[in-house]
């Protein structure tokens, strides 16, 4: 039962995780900014997921996760509110 | 079973994908909001579904569910909401250039 395939799908979402690093970069608008700070918060919870079952801790890191994405979610939503009052686009 | 575990896991890696060349290449705010909305919702359910496949039955692959339960929800909900201040806050939509 070895776990190889869920550390290189680890590693892949890594990788999925700088590009989104890279629209966060660029913009050009600060929502493009926000989304890709969201997309980064999911995709680090599915590879905090990823690294329980290569280290054998699933137990441990589920909560962890179910916290993270809470914490994520609700930055986002907090984020998108406040430039929708009172930001500039650009 | 660990041969749908690694196929799920496959597809969730393969639709992570799609969504990071949909936030690189596509023209403007909205059509990102589109790949992020769909594809990454997809792709962390699949993954999800892989990792609680393996973990077998028990409360750690019911926590795991549960967690996918609330990234599908709360995904989509949150690229709407950014959708929405970005149309109030007068973003303008990508066209075509007609010529």
């Amino acid at each position: 039962m070895t776990t190889t395939p869920f550390l290189l799908a680890a590693l892949a979402l890594l990788g999925v995780a700088l590009t989104y690093a890279y629209r966060i970069a660029v913009g050009p608008t600060v929502f493009d900014r926000i989304l890709g700070v969201n997309a980064v918060g999911t995709t680090t919870a599915v590879v905090l997921l990823l690294t329980g079952v290569v280290w054998e801790r699933l137990d441990l890191f589920v909560d962890v996760v179910l916290a993270y994405a809470l914490l994520a979610f609700v930055g986002a939503i907090a984020a998108a509110r406040y430039f929708e009052r009172s930001g500039q686009a650009q | 079973m660990r041969a749908l575990a690694i196929a799920l896991l496959a597809a969730g890696v393969f639709f992570h994908a799609v969504a990071a060349v949909g936030v690189l290449r596509l023209p403007d705010f909205y059509t990102r909001l589109h790949a992020v909305g769909k594809a990454e919702t997809l792709g962390v359910v699949l993954v999800l579904m892989a990792v609680a496949l393996w973990a077998g039955p028990g409360l750690t692959a019911v926590k795991v569910l549960a967690v996918a339960a609330f990234l599908f929800l709360a995904n989509p909900t949150a690229t709407h909401a950014l959708g929405r201040a970005a149309f109030r806050l007068g973003v303008r939509p990508w066209q075509r250039e007609v010529g």
